[in-house]
């Protein structure tokens, strides 16, 4: 498979004001992440709350700028790009978001939104777009009585159907989709990732799939790869990284997600230690150590690099095999 | 023995500016003590309106008990007055939110808002509270508590502080503890300790225990009965490992097939779509005639549409509400 996307050492700082004095710090967000993406493939991205998945997915359609780093589609690099540079590029890459109210204009008709990108991008006549839009509405499974209503008509999950053919108009490449059934209902959910993954073998789509859901994410990726602390700690098969993880924070992650069975309760749980650091203030040598049960005096000193282990994904840790 | 809590044909009527509806419409159920009774749900569906009724913190009048029993210890809740209430909220009931910043006031120190309940209830003078709360962070693993007394909550993370709001909760040795989402915006490790917190400080204060929560899998963690809300009212009911293993009502049957759990090394994952459930919840205020679950459900039916099922015991211990429930082994 050629890579569609190729992230090499990408890294974000953040400076933020510190305390009252008017000091200021600076927050590593993300630290030296590199990962690439086949067409037609699904990366998940999971990890906990200010681990960095989010500004990862936020710097591949260049909301960000990455601070080192470059970020190529295709081959070409747009970690830099300019305003204008990007424009053609933007079109092999959109995003959906957790909220579709803060993605969706409330002013805006359903059909106006979906149309939008095919303006701004100058692509075809008035009854060509129309068309278009009455094709993505079918596709998505919203009503065509429903393209002149405003956003607020909708349901949560209509919204995120309006989002995803918001996004398909443009025929992408790559979708960034950053916690997309989060804020959905259960029973809604489903419905939302069948049609994630129906468009998928439809469009040839690629996925980045930001999520913290690990069930979700198992049952929608080909590969996974797990942050901590900035830092992707492993990556690889969904079955490797889920059955046969290498990180002792994958392992910690995987034994804390509650399982839906009540037969296995007390027999399984092993309840991680400690709490996630600051990112202001991140541990040295390796992010994980002060909670790690397997960590050795190497783990205080030196950042582990990530490398290949038995199960075939690569994890970076000093004393996994 | 501690009282236990009885619900009996609760209902809650909501009026918007628009119209009035039920959002909780005749529920009856029971929690002993010692016992962890799930109501478990989608948005709308009514738990979490159904603990603000018991707690009787319904935003009143927009938000009314029109009818029904809230029995605790030979007091109906429904008809108590204030007074009475404020002796028994935070005192014999606990109550745990979601977000925790809902129940800590953010210019107090938590130590003394914790203490402030015990002198307040409990009659104890500070130095004596102050011990008492001390204890207390000890028993909920607050790290360091004789430090962290003086903290304000912004000082801790999400985690801690969910853990104070547990400590607040339990600190007059409640009855009845009321969790609201109580892990629902933490991260999964967070939520693995706090859950295992909660259970064992549950059981050892032996609380009866009303959880709401919309993660089937926290019920399969925490839970000894389940009852299923749907559109205002439950629509199953059972312990929870029957609830798993042979749920009756397609509703339950639905919600536990579309989930996609992890699975365990060596279970097959399939990457085949999801059983979904079709369609989208009812507005509460335009409900169908019949079963609500009816325009969704594979199974409904003539009578399901025309003729609103009455919840019924299927088997002991197992309540539907369904004209054509599953099969007990299917």
């Amino acid at each position: 498979m050629t890579k569609l996307l190729d992230v090499r050492n990408i890294s974000k700082r953040f400076t933020v004001p510190r305390g009252i004095s008017g000091g200021s710090a600076i927050v590593h967000a993300v630290d030296d992440v590199s990962f690439s993406i086949a067409r037609g493939e699904t990366l998940g991205l999971v990890g906990e709350s200010g681990c960095g998945k989010s500004t990862v997915g936020k710097m591949i359609v260049r909301l960000l700028e990455p601070s080192e780093g470059q970020i190529l589609l295709e081959g070409d690099d747009i970690s830099h790009a300019s305003h204008r540079a990007m424009r053609p590029l933007r079109r092999k890459v959109q995003m959906i978001f957790q909220d579709p109210n803060g993605s969706l204009n409330p002013r805006q008709r359903a059909a106006d939104l979906v149309e939008e990108p095919l303006i701004v991008h100058g692509l075809g006549s008035a009854s060509e777009r129309g068309a278009k839009v009455a094709d993505l509405f079918a596709r998505v499974g919203l009503r065509s009585d429903q393209m002149l209503n405003v956003p607020s008509k909708f349901s949560g999950g209509q919204r995120q159907r309006l989002a995803i053919a918001r996004a398909l108009a443009l025929n992408p490449l790559l979708i960034v989709a950053d916690e997309p059934v989060s804020a959905l209902d259960v029973s809604i959910q489903a419905q939302v990732i069948n049609l994630m993954s129906d468009i998928q073998k439809e469009f040839g789509l690629a996925y980045l799939f930001v999520a913290h859901d690990l069930g979700i994410v198992q049952h929608i990726s080909d590969r996974v790869a797990v942050m901590y602390l900035g830092r992707i700690v492993e990556i690889g098969d969904t079955a490797a990284v889920y059955h046969r993880p290498s990180h002792p924070y994958t392992r910690t992650l995987m034994d804390a997600v509650p399982r839906a069975d009540p037969t296995h309760r007390h027999s399984r749980i092993r309840v991680p230690r400690g709490e996630v650091p600051s990112p202001l203030n991140p541990p040295t040598g390796c992010a994980f150590h002060p909670r790690c049960p397997i960590a050795t005096d190497i783990c205080h000193q030196q950042r582990p690099l990530l490398r290949r282990v038995a199960s075939g994904a690569e994890a970076a840790c000093h004393n996994s095999d | 023995m501690k009282p236990l809590l009885s619900i009996e044909g609760l209902t809650v009527e909501l009026a918007t500016r628009d119209r009035t509806f039920d959002a909780v419409s005749d529920l009856t159920f029971v929690v002993a003590p010692n016992e962890v009774l799930a109501l478990v749900g989608e948005s709308g569906s009514g738990k979490s309106m159904t603990a603000m009724a018991i707690m009787r913190l319904l935003p009143e009048p927009l938000a009314e008990i029109v009818s029904g029993r809230i029995l605790f210890d030979g007091i109906d809740l429904a008809r108590a007055n204030e007074a009475t209430l404020r002796g028994i909220r935070g005192n014999r009931i606990g109550l745990i939110f979601q977000e925790p910043m809902t129940s800590l006031n953010p210019s107090i120190r938590v130590g003394p808002q914790v203490a402030e309940v015990l002198r307040l209830h409990k009659g104890l003078d500070t130095a004596v509270a102050r011990n008492r709360v001390e204890d207390l962070f000890e028993q909920v693993r607050i790290p360091d508590p004789k430090r962290r007394y003086d903290d304000f909550p912004h000082q801790m993370s999400g985690g801690m502080r969910q853990r104070v709001v547990i400590a607040l909760a339990l600190a007059c040795d409640p009855d009845v503890l009321i969790a609201d989402e109580p892990t629902t915006a933490l991260d999964v490790t967070t939520q693995a300790q706090i859950l295992e917190t909660f259970r064992d400080l549950q059981a050892a204060v032996g609380a009866a225990t009303i959880l709401i929560t919309h993660d089937l899998a926290v019920v399969a963690e925490t839970a000894d009965r389940v009852a299923v809300m749907y559109a205002g009212r439950i629509v199953e009911e059972t312990a929870t490992e029957q609830l798993f293993a042979a749920p009756r009502h397609p509703y339950t049957h639905g919600l536990l097939r579309s989930m996609p759990h992890v699975t365990e090394a060596g279970e097959v994952r399939t990457r085949e779509r999801l059983p979904e459930i079709k369609g989208t919840v009812p507005a509460l205020w335009s409900l169908p005639p019949g079963c609500p679950f009816a325009p969704r459900c594979p199974r409904a039916r003539v009578q399901c549409a025309a003729e609103r099922p009455r919840l019924i015991e299927l088997a002991p211990g197992h309540r539907a509400a369904c004209w054509y429930p599953l099969e007990a082994g299917a």
